[in-house]
């Protein structure tokens, strides 16, 4: 339960960071808060053999309220953002979330970003982040680019970013005035990764659920309002869809069920909290 | 700064318990293992290495955090807090600790370093915590001997005993 050998870089800018990552290329990982890595490293699940920090990064500790959105710099810790003031107000989803992920032990280091780039299927973060329609900002040296929460995520803890590209920052869009939020998880234990997670976001005209820990990545879905009759076989429908598998933790039978009865749920809790 | 090189031991420099430390470490060293055998702190137990069973809990930078996911490199700088750190004076116990042996909050032991030091941060900035409060920050530990009701029964017997010292103050 020791990492295997690798270099370190303590990258003090984001060209030293990129430079790095650029001449490494598959060899490298970036380290952040090290909550996901770390125990990669720890079993060997991963041997890179260059670790670029780019915790000493100024620019990439900035939270900033950009055009509608909250932008979240790769710098940033979990309980950092979780002790921002109107975090409940602007990003109800995320706040709601937040708690749920790992133990506060954890989230005083590990970064969203870092949850993001590690796409663990049953993760909190890219739920929240696939939920609200956000946004991965990536950069290499070749430049930067921009990828929707849903197309970021191509399955279990894979994702669309190139080799040398790094999360520098994601974007959540801020909860629009009339719409109502909700997230709730179903575990062994708590702090456990999730049986199945869910979010939902409704306003007056439609309501969204987004479900992790089932599928091989967290997947989002249109869904009649709670109100609807339809609502049920919607329910029914995207539960199958996610082609659930048995494991140790629950059966697929039983995370189907929890779609359904968790998804209606916070469906109908995200309804009740618009009024 | 330069790269620290694989399988190559690099100084460090940073604040341990209060005190300015310095030691050697590989890039792969874990802060446990630096704690434990490069600076002889071995009050801080190492169990599961892969974050779930708290028992390497430590403060860095006043944090609750698992030396067992930290890098020793990391820390350069930084101020690290262990279990060593908790005691007023070498004949005596903190408020937290003298709670843990009145109420019976530990058996073996194993699990207690990392106890302490999530429970510490957490009273010093909740003053009046409620149980449920209590639990979550023990949601982060697991323990096999206790089953948790008597360190939930120091905890809370440590807090009102704060409270009160911090009104007498």
């Amino acid at each position: 339960m020791k990492p295997a050998p690798f270099d370190y870089l303590r990258a003090e800018t984001l060209e030293e960071a990129l430079e790095a990552l650029h001449q490494a290329g598959t060899e490298a990982r970036v380290l952040a808060g090290g909550q996901s890595l770390l125990p990669m490293l720890n079993m060997r699940l991963a041997r890179p053999a260059l670790l670029v920090d780019i915790m000493p990064i100024a620019a990439l500790r900035e939270v900033a309220d950009a055009a509608g959105a909250l932008r979240i710099g790769a710098g940033i810790r979990q309980a950092a953002l979780q002790a921002r003031p109107g975090l409940a107000r602007q990003q109800p989803l995320l706040a709601a979330a937040l708690p749920w992920v790992g133990h506060a032990q954890t989230r005083s280091r590990g970064t969203l970003c870092g949850s993001v780039a590690h796409a663990d299927p049953s993760a909190e973060i890219p739920l929240v982040l696939v939920a609200m329609g956000g946004h991965v900002h990536l950069r290499s040296r070749r430049g930067a680019r921009r990828v929707a929460a849903e197309e970021f995520f191509t399955g279990m803890m894979a994702t669309t970013r190139a080799e040398e590209e790094m999360i520098e920052a994601i974007t959540l869009p801020h909860a629009a005035p009339d719409s109502g939020h909700a997230f709730r998880e179903v575990g062994r234990r708590h702090g456990d990764f999730a049986i199945t997670a869910c979010a939902a976001v409704v306003d007056a005209r439609s309501a969204r659920l987004a479900v992790g820990g089932v599928a091989d990545r967290p997947v989002a879905r249109a869904l009649p309002l709670p109100s609807d009759p339809a609502l049920e076989d919607a329910l029914e429908q995207f539960a199958w869809s996610l082609e659930a598998r048995d494991d140790l933790h629950a059966t697929a039978a039983y995370r189907r069920h929890l779609v359904r009865r968790l998804g209606r749920a916070v469906l109908e809790e995200a309804a009740a909290c618009r009024a | 700064m330069p790269r620290l090189k694989a399988g190559q031991r690099h100084w460090l420099h940073l604040t341990l318990n209060g005190k300015a430390v310095e030691g050697e470490a590989e890039p792969r060293l874990l802060l446990s293992d630096f704690l434990r055998y490069e600076l002889g702190a071995t009050g801080t137990h190492v169990g599961c290495e892969h974050g779930v069973c708290g028992a390497c809990t430590v403060q860095i930078d006043g944090a609750p955090a698992r030396a067992c996911l930290t890098l020793a490199v990391q820390m350069e700088g930084a101020a690290i807090r262990t279990v060593e750190g908790l005691a007023p004076a070498p004949d005596r116990l903190s408020i937290l600790q003298e709670a843990f042996r009145e109420h019976h909050g530990l058996q073996c032991g194993f699990c207690t370093p990392g106890i302490l030091m999530s429970l510490d941060a957490f009273l010093r900035e909740h003053r009046r915590p409620n149980e449920a409060a209590l639990r979550e920050v023990l949601s982060g530990h697991l323990c096999r001997c206790t089953g948790y009701a008597p360190i939930l029964r120091a905890a809370l017997a440590a807090a009102e005993r704060l409270a009160k010292e911090a009104g007498d103050a």
